[in-house]
């Protein structure tokens, strides 16, 4: 059986409760509204992009542990990089998020603490919103939802 | 049916004042499982109550025994599959105290019921300008369906609010009540509250403007007696999955002069008249409302579960909620930063709460590993959860198989949460 612990790691409880570049974000170049209608968990993801480099990134909404803390850490990985390689971790992310549990992942550093959803089916879709929501704000659509 | 005569019998017997939960829970055979290694603590009742096995055993003797399409042939299965299917209609008659069977008709879930009436009865009375009232607690298939007959017409739906306790505020419903207000829809019991609506009082205002109404009985059904007549009400849903049936049959009582007024709404009436020498059959209430082959199964299911609910007794089952709904209430308000959505002066059965700095969502998750099943989110009613200003709730939900051990450990998941979260 899987552990609570696995899901609810430090890290995430920590995101939680203080989570990093959660404002608006003024002359942002991209952003695009995230809705997961199974709970009701809604996000706005803002980007500023200086040619193809993410160069501020934030986000606002309300949601439950999981999909606050991964938006905060995903905000947290996106500084600096390209839009090829925000493109490349979404992928990567999302083979994490849904690889089953008996198979290895790859080393994701931070990020990694979220694999705990796989125990968890249900609760994938919690992680996997601001990710959506970033691919939806890079495809400039304004709207993504879950389902 | 053999089966059923032996069910007759049984309902005869005087229902016990005090209900016997043991023996109760031994009826439901799913209630000994585990989940994540725990007993089952099933609270999510308000969203599917579980099945007592005399439903599951009648479901299985009618495939096993009588299969068979009903009012077709005239081979002995097939009048054996319209006796006990149109029994479960008789039975659903005495369950809600109809006048007559023609006012039952069998629906897919409360769902299909109002969208029936929505479609049949309101849509082609529906000019610009009127009016379907209803209130600020419905569930979204009590909403929905209104908007939709509403947008093609020009008319618009009007709600009656709400106050902080999550009581309906009956003077602001009279008041919205116009003589442009073609249909007033309104629960009996709030799915995200609790709350038990005074629906003699709404239908007494409304009919003394003319307006019909239309109940929502989903949620009340399988915790308090309704009797339609006394109600006096036009139209009422239910559902069979919440009256510990099975899923996929409800029912839809309609007055007969209504009913008969209505046009069809499945479009069973061009397939029934290919029929010819079934035709004055078919074309009779309440089967213009019932095209195609129907959920026989599902009617000889919910026939059991009523028999059952009404060999235990309303009295007994509404005693026993009553008491556990009081145990939960407590423990769920010594629960540090935990606060009660739903705290109307006539409520049963619902718990909804809300948890300082906890997302419902997680704290579903927490619990669900202790075994206690609840339910997280917006409980089909978002704006019941706009009114309160919460994005959504958690909510234990009870049955009549629910005990006191059970709320406890309800209580001791949710200390777990605030654990995790500290």
């Amino acid at each position: 059986m899987s552990d609570l612990s696995d899901l609810y790691q430090e890290v995430i409880l920590d995101h939680n409760r203080r989570p990093r570049n959660f404002h608006a974000l003024e002359g942002a170049s991209h952003s695009a509204e995230g809705y997961n209608p199974l709970c009701g968990d809604r996000l706005t993801l803002y980007l500023k992009l200086n040619g193809d480099t993410i160069e501020e990134v934030s986000f606002e909404g309300a949601g439950c542990a999981i999909s606050k803390a991964s938006a905060s850490m995903m905000t947290d990985a996106l500084k600096g990089r390209s839009v090829g390689e925000a493109s490349a971790l979404f992928d990567r992310f999302h083979r994490m998020v849904t690889t089953p549990p008996s198979e290895p992942v790859e080393d994701l550093g931070k990020l990694s603490a979220l694999a705990g959803v796989r125990e968890f089916p249900v609760r994938v879709k919690c992680a996997s919103l601001a990710w959506h929501t970033l691919r939806a704000a890079l495809n400039r659509e304004r709207r993504t939802s879950t389902e | 049916m053999e089966r059923s005569e032996q069910r007759s019998a049984s309902v005869v017997e005087a229902p016990s004042a005090k209900l016997d939960v043991a023996r109760i829970r031994a009826d439901f055979p799913i209630l000994a499982r585990t989940v994540n290694g725990k007993p089952l603590v099933y609270l999510d009742n308000a969203a599917t109550s579980q099945k007592p096995r005399v439903v599951l055993d009648a479901i299985a003797s009618y495939y096993t025994g009588i299969n068979a399409n009903v009012h077709r042939g005239v081979h002995e299965l097939s009048g054996r599959a319209t006796d006990a299917y149109e029994g479960a209609r008789e039975r659903i008659r005495r369950f809600f105290n109809a006048r007559s069977v023609r006012e039952i008709v069998y629906t897919r879930n409360a769902t299909e019921g109002i969208n029936l009436v929505a479609y049949s009865f309101v849509r082609p009375r529906l000019r610009t300008d009127d009016e379907v009232l209803i209130t600020a607690m419905e569930h979204h298939s009590n909403i929905v369906p209104w908007q939709i007959v509403a947008e093609g017409t020009g008319a618009k739906v009007k709600v009656a609010p709400v106050d902080d306790r999550g009581e309906l505020q009956l003077d602001a419903f009279e008041r919205l009540l116009t003589p442009r207000t073609k249909i007033a829809a309104v629960t009996h019991m709030s799915n995200a509250l609790g709350t038990i609506t005074p629906v003699a009082e709404i239908v007494r205002m409304a009919h003394a403007r003319g307006v019909p109404v239309l109940i929502d009985a989903s949620q009340a059904a399988y915790h308090m007696r309704i009797d339609v007549q006394g109600l006096d009400c036009d139209f009422l849903v239910a559902t069979g999955h919440k009256l510990y049936g099975p899923t996929g049959i409800g029912i839809l009582y309609g007055k007969e002069a209504r009913l008969d007024a209505m046009p069809p709404f499945m479009g069973g009436g061009d397939m029934i008249s290919s029929v010819t020498f079934e035709r004055s059959t078919w074309n009779e209430l309440p089967y213009k409302f019932e095209a195609g082959t129907p959920h026989i199964a599902g009617a000889i299911g919910l026939h059991a579960a009523l028999d059952y609910i009404e060999t235990v007794g309303f009295e007994a089952i509404g005693a026993h909620e009553r008491e556990l709904l009081g145990y939960g209430t407590e423990i769920i308000e010594s629960i540090e930063g935990v606060r009660l959505i739903g705290t109307a002066r006539n409520k049963a059965s619902i718990l909804s709460f809300v948890m300082d700095g906890v997302h419902p969502h997680d704290i579903g998750t927490i619990v669900d590993r202790e075994g206690v099943a609840i339910r997280t989110g917006h409980h089909c009613a978002q704006p019941v959860m706009e009114r309160f200003g919460v994005p959504a709730t958690a909510r234990a939900s009870l049955a009549m198989y629910n005990t006191r051990e059970e709320l406890d450990a309800l209580g001791r998941a949710l200390r777990k949460v605030r654990e995790v979260f500290a």
